[in-house]
């Protein structure tokens, strides 16, 4: 078996948009996810950023199964998750688990701490017996850093950081090789922030965990992941390592996006090259025709609207990049 | 304008145009809850110079809202309680104001933009309603002058055709466009104090980017004091001149924006510094504060951080509080140990 865990090939997901109750029509799609190949390896960490509505959710959604796909496959460990039975698929999703952003409403009030964690056991009963359930709860519980002890507590009893410690103790119960994390972090402050990575990169490191981490938060995926795939308007326009991706972007819009993010330096107020982009993010119900940036797009010329770039390595950079003018420039100076 | 100016000074008395345009204090704020009383701020003080951007970093719950919603006067009451202290806008105190004289300095003089501009909105009007709304009451112009300056101000935040979206309701603008209309909104009637309680943070990067480009192209032109109230320490350190440091309802450290980023006096600063991810520093180890902030309700005695602090003593757990200690000139720190925690370069 080859070491790639989880392959996308061409998934898209539109939702329809219909007009009429009785003789529904369809007369357009939003096109959340559209055509998406990803790759992830064994053990390692894809970071998907994007601003919001670039169909990052949407994609990790449809990773997990909580959608399906319009067209494309979803292959989870090397099985093609489109066109296999209900058990089957059923067994699949075992291996792969999401982690939510909101620690507030991703937890039923009305459920203890045990009965939350334990809640896959009812799901898939042939993991575990219903016996051992309890020391594997706690067992969770430890693992992610809390009291054993607080297994009769309810969600309210915790703070925000705790709570996504529950989250994430819950989506271990079932042994998962993928974790899918949708922002786990930016719902908490700066200082827990920092307790919930460390958290999730000493999981990954004891259970071998591979990770999907989504984020808009640029400077988080930096330091979580090996590689970055950055998406807009349902596409990903450039994809490589962390080091390829921060250090040598290709896309206008990668560029634009890592320039923006303001740096805790004041040294640097003033010379860092900012590229401020005009305008807001198109409708995803009617993205402009060819390359969905170029109405935001300082390089755009007229092949940039007739032809789709696509996702492919033009230059010496190395990694693919979707712009039909890629070229690296150095916006994130490293500093020390 | 000028003309607007004379209808400003004339309305309050007493204030004096040499002091400062924004002085706290020490503020003391506190809720009375059915669990306890919550101190949300306890003494608070900064001044605010015109012109300058004075920066409140601090997680939730430190009292960094709680703080801008009383200078603004709009602290909900009950259960919020400001039980002592001055906020003094030009050395008039607004605490003392009765509230017919308080609402000529809201929006006035002192404005201020929220987080979310979605529920700061009313969505049952047009925007150029809401903006209209500002003219005729504090200035008393006819419908349709208000008309007229409404779209001048959407000019201004640079929002376009704004001819034809002033007559749009907010739900038909996009989060940036509506963290727009806030700003107009706020700027409407010309103020000398802008309160922006973190103005950026539901937005998204390049988004954020515009947004405190233009904040700061119109703070410029017009000598205007910011308050900026956030927990980002990225906009913090490219924008802010000077920075109050919250925690627990104190400010526990207090300087100029260089000093605070380049040595740190106070424990939690500096582990705030440590904490975040960067963009441009690779694979250094996070190091997290340990624990969780405390309960308003229910303080420890002595250095609030003192349980999640690495720097603590036996003197750190005992009353009173660590006064700010005076680290330079310009700069001030309410730890015991400040010393240590800067390290002496």
């Amino acid at each position: 078996m080859s070491d790639v865990v989880l392959e996308t090939r061409d998934l898209v997901k539109h939702f329809p948009l219909t007009r009429g109750i009785v003789f529904k029509k369809q007369y357009g799609a939003v096109q959340a996810v559209d055509g998406v190949n990803l790759q992830l390896r064994r053990g390692e960490t894809l970071g998907i950023v994007g601003e919001s509505g670039c169909g990052k959710s949407t994609l990790a959604r449809l990773l997990v199964g909580l959608e399906t796909p319009t067209s494309g496959d979803l292959f989870v460990q090397g099985k093609n998750m489109s066109n296999v039975g209900a058990e089957e698929r059923r067994r699949g999703r075992r291996n792969i688990q999401l982690v939510m952003q909101d620690p507030y409403t991703s937890l039923n009030p009305r459920m203890t701490v045990g009965d939350i964690i334990g809640e896959p056991f009812e799901v898939h009963p042939d993991v575990l017996p219903k016996g051992k359930r309890r020391a594997r709860v706690q067992e969770l519980l430890d693992l992610v850093g809390l009291n054993p002890d607080h297994i009769t507590r309810y969600p309210h009893q915790f703070s925000g950081g705790q709570r996504q410690r529950i989250g994430i103790a819950r989506a271990l119960a079932l042994n998962p090789e993928i974790i899918l994390c949708d922002e786990p972090v930016s719902a908490l402050d700066v200082s827990i922030q920092a307790q919930v990575i460390n958290l999730l990169e000493k999981l990954q490191k004891e259970l071998g965990l591979s990770y999907i981490f989504i984020a808009h938060d640029l400077s988080v995926v930096r330091h979580i992941a090996d590689r970055v795939a950055v998406m807009y308007l349902g596409k990903i326009i450039e994809i490589g390592t962390e080091d390829e991706i921060y250090d040598n972007p290709t896309h206008p819009y990668t560029q634009a996006l890592l320039s923006a993010v303001p740096v805790p330096d004041p040294k640097l107020r003033g010379h860092r090259d900012q590229i401020v982009l005009t305008g807001d993010v198109p409708s995803p119900a009617n993205p402009p025709s060819g390359c969905r940036f170029r109405t935001r797009c300082w390089k755009a010329q007229d092949i940039c609207a007739e032809q789709v770039p696509l996702l492919e390595v033009r230059d010496s950079s190395g990694h693919p990049s979707a712009c039909h003018f890629a070229e690296v420039r150095d916006v994130v100076h490293a500093s020390e | 304008m000028s003309t607007d100016v004379n209808v400003k000074m004339e309305a309050l008395a007493g204030v004096d145009p040499d002091a400062l345009p924004l002085q706290v204090k020490d503020l003391h704020v506190e809720f009375r809850t059915r669990n306890g009383i919550a101190h949300a701020v306890n003494g608070v003080s900064f001044d605010l110079r015109a012109g300058e951007t004075r920066a409140i970093l601090g997680e939730s719950g430190c009292g960094k809202s709680v703080t801008a919603q009383a200078i603004m006067g709009i602290l909900d009451t009950p259960p919020g309680f400001i039980t002592g202290g001055e906020i003094l806008y030009r050395g008039v105190d607004l605490l003392k104001l009765p509230e017919s004289e308080r609402r000529k300095v809201r929006a006035n003089r002192i404005a201020m933009i929220f987080q979310d501009a979605l529920s700061a909105l009313n969505p049952v009007f047009t925007v150029g309603f809401q903006l209209a709304e500002l003219f005729r009451k504090h200035r008393g112009m006819s419908r349709q002058d208000a008309k007229a300056r409404a779209v001048e101000l959407l000019d201004l935040v640079k929002i376009p055709a704004a001819k034809q979206r002033v007559n749009d309701y907010p739900h038909q603008f996009s989060g940036g466009m509506r963290q727009r209309v806030m700003i107009a909104m706020a700027l409407a009637l010309d103020p000398e104090v802008l309160i922006a309680d973190e103005p950026t943070t539901a937005l998204d990067v390049t988004v954020q980017a515009q947004i405190m480009a233009l904040l700061a192209e119109l703070q410029r032109e017009r000598n205007m004091g910011l308050v900026l109230i956030t927990h980002d320490m990225g906009v913090v350190a490219d924008v802010a001149d000077r920075i109050s440091v919250m925690y627990a309802g104190r400010v526990i450290e207090e300087a100029g924006v260089n000093d605070i980023y380049a040595s740190p006096a106070h424990p939690y600063t500096k582990g705030l510094l440590e904490s975040i991810p960067r963009l441009d520093l690779k694979g250094h180890e996070l190091s997290a504060i340990k624990g969780l902030p405390p309960m308003l309700t229910n303080i420890p005695p002595g250095c609030a951080f003192n349980p999640r602090c690495g720097y603590a003593q036996e003197v750190c757990r005992k009353d009173p509080a660590p006064p700010l200690y005076q680290v330079s000139p310009s700069r001030t720190a309410a730890c015991h140990f400040w010393k240590e925690v800067k390290g002496d370069e």
